[in-house]
């Protein structure tokens, strides 16, 4: 039972591996810096990903497990981070 | 050649939250030098070790995760390690600080700093906590697989200390000359080759800990709670309030005393003219308005010196971010704005938290609506001329209501104007909102109060330097000219703070405002509660600020209610406070910033003066 989810679609409690990172059909300047950023901030494709905590207000932001260190981030940067869910909430 | 002579320079580079400024601090002590770069408004913090005859020189750069820069801080890091800041030489050895029970990310940045070439030494920090956990790491091999030479420290028990230093000096010793840098901004394929590197390092060299720490997520599922966790927050703003005022109080009226004794005794020593004149009230009452806000500042940043080292300021910057959003405003603009809550200086100051430009210069451009501490006693003074004392609703008081409603005033408008610039001015793409969020730790003492210090300093000689000429501007337009020979007005109606205020009076009869008003706002310009002692001078009321009643009861015999209210309008809004406006053109570094600020402020202040002063008159209270 292997399913892809973008990350902003996952809800507390999910756990998966990040499988992409970044929209490839996207070409702006914008879209690669967030791609970049996630990058540098350890969303890497094969990292374990959970999350842990939703915000109040339209469950937003999240805070997420990378590896081994907790990050948070708005839903709408999530939504470039497409991970392989194994557990779902 | 002249390597005999010269000091070795190095500086430290981290991910945030590395424990690099503790690092910088057990390094250099109180050797430390504090100041801005050549024309950015970045803190520079460069400290100095002797060691066996030699000085080292230490730079503290701004906590980074890439070379890649994307605030003003980030900029100067890479700037700094690439040997491309004006005016600053490069650092001879780059000293890496990694939180060793966190290396991933930081493994990533070493790898890109290798490519600059420059000597390198890898301080593993808190290893203490690593090994508590049970993470073994594999120096030997790290050290080979990055071809770095690594020291194990505790920066909070200053272990690791000295074997640190005989690093970098061996490091700069056995310098090859210099391999030109060859950095170039990686793109995403060169990101993700890094970070897989990276994960191969980690994987052969470090093993997952054995006790992991639990804390952290325990304490979260409380702190971080949708509902729980604002109900928290909520609660420690409310005791860092009751601090700041409760504890503050006592402090400000000593500090308030002695200087009204020196005052005093300064008088007696020196015959009255022109030197008594600037000394006490130029002087002595310039450095005083200065230094009763150090009580204050000092517990405010006393608690977010606890918090950030907790752990938890990111945790409320994420509790936070979609009701800042509302407004257009990142989530971390909230500690400069509850700043600004004590004075809205050390709130511009705090600003630097925020990475992206636009988001900073709303937030600088709006902190100064928040009800600083010094629009205190004005409202005070207001609010009992004024407002009756009474019970209203059968348990509120209404002069504490009013004061409540004023502060929500600051805050409503501090929002509303964020939104607004947003919506108008900078329609651009939001920025990103991403952080990590650290392990909490237990706050160390002695670096706490270190760090007050330090702030304590800063503030005193920042603030110092712009407030004190200021005060004695503003001191010259209210004593200059003298009063001629028998005049029997107040001293300050001949001076030119009297003659802009008459003449300026015109401007401010539709809002309800009379000369004596107008002249007391001319000196109130220094600062928000000079005015109180202003209105004393102009209404001859002897020690107006001790004597707040007195002077209570002459303003409700002068003014209508609807002047009165209008009064208190125009403080919500009017940036009356000469020191945050320097601070703001020195934050922002350009005029352009201050004099938009100015310029939308009195703008507000004077639209909700005049509909407050009509729309009484119209109630009838004219």
């Amino acid at each position: 039972m292997s399913d892809t989810l973008k990350l902003s679609e996952a809800r507390k409690g999910a756990r998966g591996v990040i499988v992409r990172v970044g929209c490839h059909h996207r070409e702006d300047e914008h879209t690669a810096e967030l791609e970049r950023r996630l990058l540098e901030l350890g969303f890497v494709e094969g990292a374990r990903v959970e999350l842990l905590h939703e915000g109040l207000f339209g469950r937003n932001p999240i805070a997420l497990k990378v590896d081994d260190m907790r990050v948070a981030l708005r839903r709408h940067e999530a939504a470039s981070i497409t991970v392989r869910v194994e557990v779902a909430a | 050649m002249d390597m005999q002579v010269r000091s070795v320079r190095v500086a430290l580079v981290g991910n945030p939250n590395s424990g690099k400024t503790a690092l910088f601090n057990a390094l250099t002590g109180a050797h430390q030098k504090v100041a801005n770069y050549a024309g950015v408004t970045v803190e520079r913090k460069e400290g100095f070790i002797r060691n066996a005859g030699r000085t080292l020189s230490v730079l503290d750069l701004p906590g980074t995760y890439s070379l890649r820069a994307r605030s003003p801080d980030e900029e100067v890091t890479r700037d700094a390690i690439l040997g491309r800041l004006a005016g600053e030489t490069p650092p001879d050895v780059i000293a890496a600080v990694a939180d060793a029970t966190n290396l991933r990310l930081v493994l990533r940045l070493i790898l890109e700093l290798k490519a600059v070439g420059r000597p390198m030494v890898l301080a593993l920090n808190m290893y203490d906590i690593a090994q508590r956990t049970g993470l073994r790491i594999d120096l030997d091999r790290l050290e080979a697989e990055l071809g770095v030479p690594i020291v194990t420290t505790v920066a909070t028990r200053k272990r690791g200390i000295e074997e640190l230093v005989a690093a970098v000096e061996a490091a700069a010793a056995s310098a090859a000359p210099a391999v030109a840098g060859s950095w170039t901004p990686p793109d995403a394929e060169a990101l993700r080759g890094k970070a897989a590197e990276a994960e191969r390092i980690m994987k052969a060299c470090v093993r997952p800990p054995e006790r992991p720490d639990t804390l952290t997520g325990r304490v979260d599922s409380f702190l971080l709670h949708p509902v729980g966790g604002l109900v928290i927050l909520s609660a420690v703003m409310f005791v860092m309030f009751q601090a700041v005022f409760a504890w503050a109080t006592p402090a400000a009226d000593g500090i308030e005393g002695l200087l009204t004794a020196l005052g005093a005794m300064v008088a007696g020593a020196i015959p009255d003219g022109i030197w008594q004149s600037l000394i006490v009230d130029g002087l002595i009452s310039g450095v005083g308005s200065v230094l009763v806000f150090l009580p204050q500042i000092l517990i405010l940043f006393l608690f977010i010196i606890l918090l950030e080292d907790f752990g938890y300021m990111a945790r409320a910057a994420f509790l936070l971010d979609r009701i800042m959003g509302v407004a257009g405003l990142h989530g971390r603009a909230f500690i400069p704005l509850l700043s600004s809550v004590a004075c809205a200086i050390p709130g511009v100051m705090a600003t630097r938290v925020i990475d992206n430009r636009r988001d900073r210069l709303t937030t600088i451009l709006v902190a100064p609506l928040m009800t600083c501490s010094a629009r205190i006693p004005v409202y005070t003074l207001i609010i009992a001329a004024f407002i009756p004392n009474q019970t209203v609703w059968g348990f509120a008081n209404l002069q504490g209501l009013v004061m409540f409603g004023l502060y929500v005033a600051g805050v409503v408008s501090a929002l509303s104007v964020a939104f607004v610039i947003r919506k108008l001015f900078w329609r651009s793409a939001v920025e990103p909102f991403m952080m990590e969020m650290p392990a909490y730790k237990m706050p160390d003492l002695k670096s706490v109060l270190f760090n007050l210090w330090l702030r304590a300093r800063i503030f005193l000689e920042r603030a110092g330097r712009i407030i004190l000429p200021l005060m004695i501007v503003v001191w010259a337009l209210s004593t200059f000219p003298y009063p001629p020979e028998g005049a029997t007005a107040p001293a300050i109606e001949y001076s030119f703070a009297g003659m802009i205020g008459r003449a300026l009076e015109p401007l401010f009869a539709p809002i309800g405002f009379n000369w004596q008003m107008v002249v007391a706002l001319v000196p109130g310009m220094a600062a928000r509660e000079v005015a109180v002692a202003a209105l004393g001078t102009v209404y001859a009321v002897a020690d107006a600020e001790s004597a707040t009643g007195v002077l209570a009861t002459t303003l409700a015999a002068h003014w209508s209610l609807a002047t009165g209210l209008a009064f208190l309008a125009w403080y919500i809004f009017a940036p009356q406070c000469v020191a945050t406006l320097g601070v703001v053109r020195r934050e922002t570094n350009s005029a352009k910033w201050m004099w938009v600020m100015i310029a939308y402020m009195f703008g507000l202040a004077y639209l909700a003066a005049f509909a407050t002063y009509r729309v009484a008159v119209a109630l009838g209270g004219g």
